[in-house]
């Protein structure tokens, strides 16, 4: 019998709320975390408003050391740390004290790229001919796998510690990644999940390709969300998400409270051909990805109860909504729930898919699905394919049994994770 | 400066970096960085940029390598000083 892989515990560090108990609430009650900043004004980017996770000083000395602190400069490791520390704890484990580590735990936790403020001091400090006064802190909080690193010496775990990349699917990536190493044997519980920096070297990018809506400056709250007809591009953020999964019978043995239960899912890549790109997404594959996590689970499609999508805010939603009813063959009335996180949040890049994951979890757990914001008025070429009530605008009290989560990234690479209310 | 003054400020540049508090209790000239402090030894390169902020110099490659113990960083610090 091939072993069962459950989720015991998450951790979050979103921009519209930080902590298990207040994201769900935030979800719940449809808080928007996108917010305009006086320093993007003041840099002359386009797109002005973003969501950043809001941590108060006093919340930092709960999770780093004093020395950890000292010069700590990368917004992915505090938000990281916060959201895997948390996803820990909130499962019930202990952090080991002694000098043996858990050689059944490990972690794969994702970033795009890591510390770019500290990499800003480096710069700077090199530039200078000062390159001696970096100090030990440089390497560590900029190396890509820092995230994994300072989380694996927190909690001392002995299994594989890694960090993966791949754009915005990072995070839906992470989570199967470890679920299939929690599959083959090879680990009892995966701490997964991803980060993203926050601030302008990281936003600037993806304002100079014009992909950020640019006409909502002064009034962020009204910024067209996913969907919508007026998307005009999608809102950066950042954060962090953390899931813990863990194979059922040692969640059982240790009395663990189980979220819901992962069934499989599917990694792939467009390979950049046919309409793929590096900045699109090959649909074709895309319908492969879902229809491969559905066979993957050993479900059908009619059993998709609800799907959280991609869907940033772009041109690209429609598609998307397209590829969806190709792969389950369902349409109109017939078609599931979708909603997205990202009217919510802005789009978190690499620690998306990790958030997106955790918010689909808290749906089955806790009966409902958040509404999408800012999309009153939805994009003809999704209606002509999804009925309206499908996509629900405010809060649904609804008992969900199985959600599809999608997550698609530059490069044209795509996962599908397929989750399920968990029954013994 | 004194030899009493140059210890009480080391001693508080290395507090942070101290795993092991104990070796704090009794800090003189003989105390070893890395054996009675257990300060990791990637930290050192920190606490020798900390060493030249609060005494404002510069230790070259050459002598921070040589320096293990309270008394060695006193030693480096004086001669800069003079």
């Amino acid at each position: 019998m091939s072993k069962r892989v459950v989720i015991t515990g998450m951790g979050v560090a979103s921009p519209n709320a930080v902590g298990l108990r207040d994201f769900n609430h935030a979800l719940k009650n449809m808080n928007s975390g996108i917010r305009f900043f006086p320093e993007l004004e003041r840099l002359n980017f386009s797109c002005q408003i973003a969501g950043k996770p809001e941590i108060p000083e006093d919340l930092l000395t709960e999770y780093f050391t004093p020395l950890q602190l000292r010069g700590l400069n990368s917004s992915g490791i505090v938000y990281g740390v916060i959201a895997g520390i948390d996803a820990w704890k909130d499962a019930g484990l202990s952090i080991i004290d002694g000098n043996n580590p858990d050689w059944d735990s490990g972690i794969i936790f994702g970033t795009g790229i890591l510390g770019v403020d500290k990499f800003r001091e480096a710069i700077h400090l090199i530039d200078a001919g000062k390159t001696r006064r970096l100090g030990s802190s440089s390497v560590i909080q900029t190396m890509a796998s820092g995230i994994s690193a300072y989380l694996g010496g927190m909690l001392g775990c002995g299994n594989q510690v890694t960090t993966n990349s791949s754009a915005c699917t990072t995070g839906t990536e992470a989570l199967l990644m470890g679920f299939e190493r929690i599959k083959a044997g090879k680990a009892s519980r995966m701490l997964v999940g991803s980060c993203s920096d926050h601030g302008p070297y990281i936003w600037g990018g993806f304002d100079a390709m014009r992909i950020l809506p640019a006409n909502f400056n002064k009034e962020p709250e009204h910024v067209p969300g996913p969907m919508s007809a007026k998307a005009s591009g999608f809102v950066p953020g950042s954060g962090a998400g953390a899931l813990i999964l863990e194979e059922l019978d040692s969640a059982i043995a240790r009395g663990a409270r189980i979220y819901a239960e992962i069934l499989g899912g599917e990694i792939n890549s467009g390979g950049q051909r046919e309409n793929g790109s590096m900045t699109a997404a090959n649909n074709e594959a895309v319908v492969r990805c879902i229809t491969k996590a559905i066979e993957n689970s050993g479900i059908h499609s009619t059993d998709i109860d609800a799907i959280n999508g991609h869907l940033t805010a772009t041109s690209r939603d429609s598609v998307e909504i397209l590829n969806w009813t190709i792969a389950l063959n369902r349409k109109d009335s017939n078609f599931p729930y979708i909603n997205s996180l990202k009217g919510l949040t802005g789009h978190c890049l690499s620690a998306s898919g990790s958030i997106e994951c955790v918010a689909s979890v808290l749906q089955i757990w806790n009966n409902y699905i958040f509404g999408s914001l800012n999309c009153e008025e939805i994009h003809p070429e999704i209606l002509e394919l999804v009925d309206e009530d499908k996509i629900p605008r405010n809060l649904l009290e609804e008992k969900i049994n199985i959600l599809a989560k999608a997550s698609f990234g530059f490069g044209d690479v795509n996962a599908v994770a397929i989750f399920k209310r968990y029954t013994a | 400066m004194n030899e009493k003054e140059i210890l009480s400020r080391l001693k508080k540049i290395v507090e942070p970096y101290t795993q092991r508090p104990e070796g704090l209790r009794d800090f003189n000239v003989n105390t070893d960085f890395i054996n009675d402090l257990q300060i990791n030894s990637a930290n050192l390169v920190d606490v020798v940029l900390d060493v030249e902020d609060e005494f404002n110099i510069e230790i070259d490659n050459d002598s921070m390598e040589g320096m293990l113990t309270v008394g060695d960083a006193k030693t480096i610090i004086e001669n800069k000083l003079v």
